[in-house]
């Protein structure tokens, strides 16, 4: 019986329903149904990507400590009852206590209230940069790759000159030009940082502007913008997302950098490199925490940053895993 | 291959020169005057100074004349620092940049090929997940705060290095741990990621099957083709060490080329920061070029003259 079921044939079928139970083939029109049922959701890029991130431990750490970091660095300062540049000067180099959390530095400073303020300007200028590094390199990437032939070798050339000057060494001189600020050191930055991202959006468009689909819309007569909008950069954003959590944390250490060396954002403010650079003279003096929080929350923003990045790059791009 | 190199030389020229005509234009942009730090200065000193260093002529014929002794590799005068030549300092700096420069490089290789081998080898092991913590606080500590920990630590603590200047070898350990645990940590993703690649493929495979003791198959087999991203990061890597050394130098007080660059910015000293950033860059574009060489030498898939994409 069960084998007359599975091979089912017009010919037998009426004098073969005469011996089998109606419940039979309920039974087996309900498998059908189960089979072919879509369990799941079915998820679209981001939200499979997201469900690669989650399960990644270290990468949700890295998130979860960086909405932490972003947070304190947007509220602390507010709520706390010290200014980060007001000097009390009774109240110098005091360890960590109830009234000052972090302590105060050699000026009377509160450390909490400067710390906090200082992770708010170095995450400021890292997610400007990386965005104005974003949005000159997709374009500049974009049409580089999507033109191709002599348009592309005369802008790579371009960015091959620009990518062999000696980074630091250029926004060293162009802080000197334009004088220490914060401003100053965006623009010096992203003047020669746009380079790295437009390298990679160029080497994605060039694969991708290969496939059917973007000849398909070549075909219907779609405008390059259009095709550079719609067709190319959705499908670079993974790449272009992994670059960006890999420059923003570049450009908090550049910043921490110049403000060590005294080319950075200027006192009174704080700025968690110039802390660093204040905090040296800990070493001798023994006042550990005016050099220990800002190097440890720097440290920390670096870490979260990473780790995350590397998550990211795991979840957005399934090719890369093994 | 000629055709590239030639190609890549003439490429070096340009950049180059560019740098040299931006830094020139740049500095000359700069507000102040290298003598604005002298004291007592009057009028007419100040232009006989002028004078002395042709800083008074135009500033076309200055940048031009500038070239023409750039071609002899003449950088000029210090001004700061009266009698001194930029060649001079440079051959007192350099050595001792080099030196900090080449240890690092070289510590940095070893010990993160080693790290990244045995990750790798060990793949979510115990080894490999302490090196890859080990790697990853690399990457998050910037060296000026690795430098001063290591001071605070090791020297001011425990006394068991000098915390600074640049007499004895003794004096190059922390300086150097210091600027190399950033690219260290770099290199030992990097050779774990293209190791664990590299190992599942079939020549591995046959290797093994041949009977190759596993450290054979390791270095002759594996390590050759794990190594090429090593390679070509060596040249960005450099760069990052260049730079990260102005920060160690400053802060272990030695006397390398790092010191005249930040110094002679403050006191515009123009030509040398000029010499400074063009001996750097030239240094740089060197290293990069020589590295894409080697590339090629130790890559034979790679094709050199093709152009890529």
């Amino acid at each position: 019986m069960a084998l007359k079921n599975v091979n089912e044939d017009e010919t037998f079928s009426d004098h073969v329903s005469i011996s089998i139970p109606d419940h039979l083939f309920t039974e087996r029109r309900r498998r059908k149904v189960e089979a072919e049922a879509v369990v799941r959701p079915s998820l679209n890029y981001w939200q499979d990507a997201w469900r690669r991130l989650r399960k990644n431990k270290l990468a949700m750490t890295g998130l979860v400590l960086l909405i932490i970091l972003v947070v304190l660095a947007i509220f602390a300062p507010i709520f706390s009852s010290h200014s980060p540049t007001k000097q009390v000067l009774t109240d110098q180099n005091l360890p960590p206590s109830k009234t000052y959390w972090f302590g105060t530095d050699a000026l009377g400073r509160d450390l909490f209230a400067r710390s906090w303020y200082g992770a708010r300007i170095s995450l400021f200028v890292g997610f400007i940069a990386a965005f104005i590094d974003l949005f000159i390199g997709v374009i500049y990437g974009g049409i580089s790759g999507y033109k191709g032939g002599k348009v592309d070798n005369v802008m790579m050339r371009m960015v091959e000159i620009l990518y062999g000057l000696p980074y630091l060494l250029m926004v060293i001189l162009l802080m000197v030009v334009m004088g220490p600020g914060l401003s100053t050191i965006i623009v010096a930055l992203t003047a020669t940082g746009w380079v790295g991202m437009a390298r990679i959006v160029r080497g994605q468009v060039l694969q991708i502007k290969n496939y059917e689909f973007v000849l398909a819309s070549q075909t219907f007569g779609t405008r390059t913008r259009r095709i550079i909008r719609k067709n190319l950069l959705p499908n670079t954003m993974g790449t272009i997302i992994v670059q960006m959590t890999l420059t923003i944390p570049s450009a908090i250490f550049s910043e921490a950098f110049l403000s060590f060396l005294g080319l950075g954002v200027q006192p009174p403010y704080a700025s968690l490199g110039l802390m660093t650079n204040d905090g040296l003279s800990a070493i001798l003096t023994g006042y550990w925490w005016t050099l220990f929080f800002p190097a440890f929350i720097i440290s920390l923003t670096m870490y979260a940053f990473n780790v995350l990045g590397d998550g990211l790059q795991d979840a957005l791009d399934p090719k890369l895993r093994r | 291959m000629v055709t590239y190199i030639l190609r890549r030389f003439g490429a070096m020229i340009i950049t180059l020169w560019l740098i040299v005509t931006l830094t020139f234009f740049l500095m000359h942009l700069a507000p102040g005057s290298p003598f604005n730090q002298e004291r007592n200065t009057n009028a007419a000193v100040q232009k006989n100074l002028m004078e002395h260093y042709h800083l008074n002529e135009p500033i076309a014929f200055q940048y031009l004349s500038y070239l023409k002794s750039l071609l002899h590799f003449d950088f000029g005068m210090s001004i700061t620092q009266p009698g001194q030549t930029v060649n001079g300092l440079l051959a007192q700096g350099f050595p001792v940049s080099f030196e900090l420069g080449m240890m690092t490089l070289v510590v940095a290789v070893l010990s993160g090929v080693i790290l990244g081998v045995l990750a790798a080898l060990k793949h979510n092991g115990i080894i490999d997940y302490l090196a890859m913590t080990l790697a990853v606080i690399g990457i998050s500590v910037p060296n000026f705060i690795m430098a001063t920990l290591l001071i605070q630590e090791l020297a001011v603590h425990w006394h068991v290095l000098p915390a600074a200047t640049w007499s004895s070898p003794k004096h190059v350990i922390l300086p150097t741990i210091a600027l190399a645990t950033g690219p260290m940590a770099i290199i030992a993703r990097l050779t774990r990621s293209s190791m664990l690649e590299v190992l599942t493929q079939d020549y591995i495979r046959t290797a093994r099957a041949k009977g190759l003791s596993p450290y054979k198959i390791v270095v002759r087999h594996a390590l050759r083709n794990a190594l090429l991203p090593v390679v070509t990061i060596l040249g960005t890597l450099t760069a990052g060490i260049l730079t990260g050394s102005f920060v160690i130098e400053k802060i272990f007080a030695i006397p390398g080329m790092g010191k005249y660059f930040v110094d002679s910015i403050n006191s515009r000293d123009y030509f040398v920061i000029m010499g400074t950033t063009v001996f750097y860059s030239g240094f740089l574009i060197i290293m990069l070029f020589l590295v894409d060489i080697a590339y090629g030498f130790l890559d034979p898939r790679i094709k050199l003259h093709k152009k890529e994409g």
